[in-house]
């Protein structure tokens, strides 16, 4: 495919046009997929995640800068959310890192959630992956400003960063599963408002209470991004998840079941996919779908029956391998 | 099963305006009109823009220019896009433009302008239906 071997060449158009394809869903994207497979491998992925206004885009443009100043080259995933109402999204994490736009080893993409209920969108997975191929030496993820629970990003990351700000609670607060549970890093941003050094000490003891691995001890920074104050240990920090993942082959263990989750949720989309279409078409399934409408049937009722309907299931096997 | 298209804008500042308001509020518009829309920020040379156009892939550029400079600078980001061999963007305008410039500036390979007091939704549907890409 002719797109797919210019951007292994370098192009970055062909890199943008690849995106977009991915990111519609696009019947090429099988195809493309299996093309770059043998390319990806050498990126590593840094997920940076937190609250609305915490500070992830300034976070992702001032580590770019000191990436770039050793030599690598980055990647940018930036998801900002879909609205539910219009379809339309802002999508402003770019605007954050103006001082690499004209930087040729920097490729930023902006992404709308379009309708993923995390905080990114479906396509991330594959995106990351074209990043990867190009030959970026790092691809940086940023989620859309979430709450608690945020776990795409850990599928999609070698290193989770999480950053909050002060204002984010108290000890009770800290303690809470989700959000708090994936950080590999955690970075307290805007350092300079009150209660900053109150909230380090609540993670760290947070930590040391319940310590998620043995191998690798959370550390809990403290920066200023806006000012360019305490990045350099961000990125310090980084490279030493990166060398301790590689150490304890953590890294080949995280990937296996990064690729088995895929392969599972890849099937499930296809045969979701396939199953919403039938609906429309297969006359039995749309009579119990009018019946379970209607309320005159409930959903695990008619699921049981169809699912135990084996000529029935056998008539959509078939009709999903005629699709395929 | 392909996912519903979406069609993507980029709004920019070229030049050395200090307000964007304007921008802002179309940014927000074009929003509420389904579109999704990346706002580059002031101070955008020609060379930025269009890296930003073709990183995000976009199927409009929207130039914004309210000091004057829209003659000078509108036509650069047009021939920097068919340079880097990028045909099928539309490219719009708006800002502080004096009526007798819009012929030249379509000549120039900028499709509409849309100045002040333009409906919001007039600017959506002329992008709907004048988008170059599928």
């Amino acid at each position: 495919m002719e797109l797919v071997q210019k951007m292994l060449a370098g192009s970055d158009r062909c890199l943008a046009r690849l995106i977009t394809l991915v990111e519609r869903e696009a019947p090429e994207v099988p195809q493309i997929m299996s093309l770059i497979y043998p390319r990806l491998g050498h990126a590593h992925f840094v997920g940076v995640t937190g609250p609305p206004g915490a500070g992830k885009s300034t976070l992702v443009d001032r580590l770019t800068a000191i990436m770039r100043a050793r030599g690598f080259s980055v990647g940018i995933l930036a998801a900002d959310p879909t609205s539910p109402f219009t379809g339309g999204a802002v999508l402003g994490d770019r605007i954050r890192m103006q001082q690499h736009y004209l930087d040729k080893g920097v490729f930023i993409r902006s992404m709308a959630t379009r309708g993923s209920r995390g905080g990114l969108p479906r396509a991330a997975r594959g995106v990351i992956k074209l990043l990867d191929a190009f030959g970026k030496d790092f691809v940086l993820v940023e989620t859309v400003g979430v709450g608690q629970t945020e776990l795409d990003i850990v599928e999609a990351a070698d290193t989770t960063v999480v950053i909050l700000v002060p204002e984010a609670g108290d000890s009770i607060q800290t303690m809470k599963a989700g959000l708090l549970e994936i950080a590999d890093i955690f970075v307290v941003n805007k350092a300079d408002r009150e209660g900053a050094n109150y909230l380090v000490t609540e993670l760290e003891q947070m930590l040391r209470m319940a310590p998620r691995e043995s191998w690798w001890q959370v550390p809990v920074l403290a920066t200023q991004a806006v000012n360019n104050i305490g990045i350099e240990e961000v990125y310090q920090q980084i490279e030493r998840h990166k060398e301790a993942l590689r150490a304890t082959e953590r890294l080949s263990l995280r990937r296996r079941e990064q690729r088995k989750m895929e392969f599972i949720e890849t099937i499930e989309q296809g045969i979701r996919a396939r199953l919403l279409e039938l609906a429309s078409k297969d006359g039995q399934l749309a009579a119990f779908l009018e019946k379970v409408e209607q309320g005159q049937l409930d959903p695990y009722s008619a699921s049981r029956e169809i699912l135990s309907n084996k000529a029935l299931l056998h008539a959509w096997l078939s009709a999903l391998e005629e699709e395929c | 099963m392909a996912a519903e298209r979406r069609i993507r804008v980029l709004l920019t500042k070229p030049g050395l305006d200090g307000h964007d308001r304007g921008v802002k509020v179309l940014t927000m518009g074009l929003r509420n009109e389904g579109m999704e829309v990346v706002y580059t920020g002031l101070r955008q040379s020609p060379e930025m823009i269009v890296q930003s156009a073709i990183q995000e892939d976009v199927d409009v550029v929207g130039l914004s220019c309210l000091s004057g400079a829209h003659k000078h600078i509108f036509p650069q980001v047009v021939e920097l896009l068919r340079q880097r061999g990028v045909e099928d963007m539309l490219v719009v305008g708006g800002g502080i433009i004096p009526q007798e410039d819009v012929p030249f500036l379509k000549e120039k390979g900028i499709s509409a302008i849309f100045g002040p007091g333009t409906p919001i939704k007039k600017i959506a549907e002329y992008i709907r239906k004048n988008v170059k890409r599928k």
